[in-house]
């Protein structure tokens, strides 16, 4: 159970998919304007990232694994991650259509973003058992989500700020993005492995 | 072989798994959209120019179906596009108002009206009002910095050399932007077969207003004694148009007895659009920033 609870923390703070991997920071400076379409596109994320770590733990492990077809795995990974995302689109646009309206581009975009790739590529390295695989899925979309907000509250705030004029825009946003992955790297000492 | 025929397999059966699962979601999670809102969407010109209030077309096509916005919002597809919306929802006899483009009400150009100072302040109209009052004697008139210029995003209207912007009436579409861009007024949406324009929003005494602007309306009342009863009147020192029909139908004798041409035809009977006298020949030139 600790060791569940672990992935998660560890998944969410000290190794963020966004803040120590780099992984995803096309949404996370695409979508990070408003925190309303922040927080959707970051459930979307996880959703669609937490159901990859399921569906290809399987494949992985009940496919690939037993014939020995491991040179199948990113062919295959990708066609669960468009398949799933597709599915994604059509339920929220029937049972959430103002999120669907929001999210716009970015939702299709998630079929080829590499956060999704990189997450079930790096759950087979690990020899996670069903479980923690899910766990260690939805700590990275919540560690999605948690960039995202972050990022989106503070570029809230700095439409009120007093920008240079060259920064505005993508400098500063940049800067930022790299300010913030500053300030996790001070969540790497609370967690040995991970 | 044996290998490349397992992956075949597999990875087959993986996509023929997802392509059952993706249909069935299809099939149960079709969204039913009004049919209507397809086509009305295609009868739209399809700019998204924002001039009906939405977001664009598409958006307002939603808004027509589902919350009953009126059909005439759509400037630059005009009276043609309304018919054909109203054709699409089976709504009959619908009056559809002309297609209405901005008008510069002022002729206070470099030459014509005096000026009181050079301004050197921050240049916009806005803060020249707000702060002295720009460089005309006439408080009424055009600053000709142009606010309206920078607020037009179809590029239909721009500043000429002679000091006063003129709208570009086959771009303008009737958004209103710069309208509420002007700090003075000065810009109104009038109906594109307009023919009369009172071009003057000076309310001083005639005396003075003749001082300062070789095309300042000076109260005379001559258009008001031509137009037909009742049409027109002075307020403030300045001509007004009650009702436009009566006087679009007397037009040249209401307008040509005016001593300082600040009440002009501009719309000649075949329809086409002259320029005010003030700005015949003018040159269209960027503005200052």
């Amino acid at each position: 159970m600790s060791n569940l609870f672990l992935i998660l923390i560890a998944t969410i703070l000290v190794n963020n998919f966004v803040f120590s991997y780099f992984l995803g920071i096309c949404p996370f400076l695409g979508v990070s304007n408003k925190a309303s379409s922040a927080i959707g596109m970051g459930f979307a994320a996880t959703f669609v990232m937490t159901m990859t770590a399921f569906v290809t733990w399987l494949i992985n492990h009940y496919i690939l694994i037993p014939y020995n077809l491991k040179f199948l795995e990113t062919v295959s990974f990708i066609l669960v991650i468009a398949s799933l995302v597709q599915f994604v689109e059509m339920f929220l646009k029937k049972m959430v259509p103002a999120l669907y309206k929001a999210l716009g581009i970015f939702l299709p975009l998630i079929t080829t973003n590499c956060i999704v790739l990189g997450l079930a590529l790096l759950g087979s390295m690990r020899n996670y058992n069903l479980l923690e695989n899910v766990i260690f899925g939805f700590g990275a979309g919540m560690g999605f989500t948690l960039a995202l907000v972050i990022m989106a509250g503070i570029r809230e705030e700095l439409e009120y700020a007093d920008v240079p004029e060259p920064l505005k825009g993508g400098g500063i946003t940049l800067i930022i993005a790299g300010l913030l992955a500053l300030a996790f790297m001070g969540f790497s000492g609370i967690i040995s492995g991970g | 072989m044996n290998v490349i025929l397992l992956a075949l397999l597999t990875m087959g059966g993986i996509g023929l798994a997802f392509a059952v699962v993706l249909l069935l979601a299809y099939k149960k999670l079709a969204v039913e959209e009004d049919p209507r809102i397809k086509r009305i969407e295609e009868v739209l010109p399809g700019a998204n120019c924002g001039a009906c209030g939405y977001p664009g077309c598409a958006a307002y096509a939603e808004a027509i179906v589902n919350e009953n916005a009126p059909i005439d919002k759509c400037g630059p597809g005009g009276a043609e596009v309304a018919r054909r919306i109203a054709e699409i929802l089976g709504i009959e006899g619908v009056e559809v108002g002309v297609r209405k483009v901005a008008h510069v009400m002022c002729q206070g150009t470099n030459e014509a009206a005096l000026n009181r100072s050079i301004y050197y302040g921050i240049s916009t109209c806005r803060a020249a009002h707000f702060t002295v009052g720009g460089d005309k004697e006439c408080y009424w008139g055009c600053l000709g910095l142009g606010d309206c210029v920078r607020a037009c995003p179809f590029d239909a209207i721009h500043m000429t050399d002679k000091g006063i912007p003129i709208v570009d009436r086959q771009k303008c579409t009737g958004c209103g932007l710069c309208v509420e861009a002007c700090p003075r007024n000065i810009i109104e949406l009038v109906p594109i077969t307009q023919k009369v324009f009172v071009l003057c929003k000076n309310e001083d005494k005639g005396a003075n207003a003749r001082k300062y602007c070789d095309y300042a309306c000076i109260g005379c009342r001559i258009c008001v004694r031509k137009a037909p009863e009742g049409s027109m009147e002075i307020r403030n020192n300045l001509a007004v148009i009650l009702d436009h029909k009566p006087v679009d139908e007397n037009a040249q004798a209401v307008t040509e007895k005016c001593p300082t041409k600040s009440i002009v035809q501009l719309v000649d009977d075949e329809g086409n659009y002259h320029l005010p006298p003030a700005l015949e020949g003018a040159e269209i030139v960027p503005i200052k920033s």
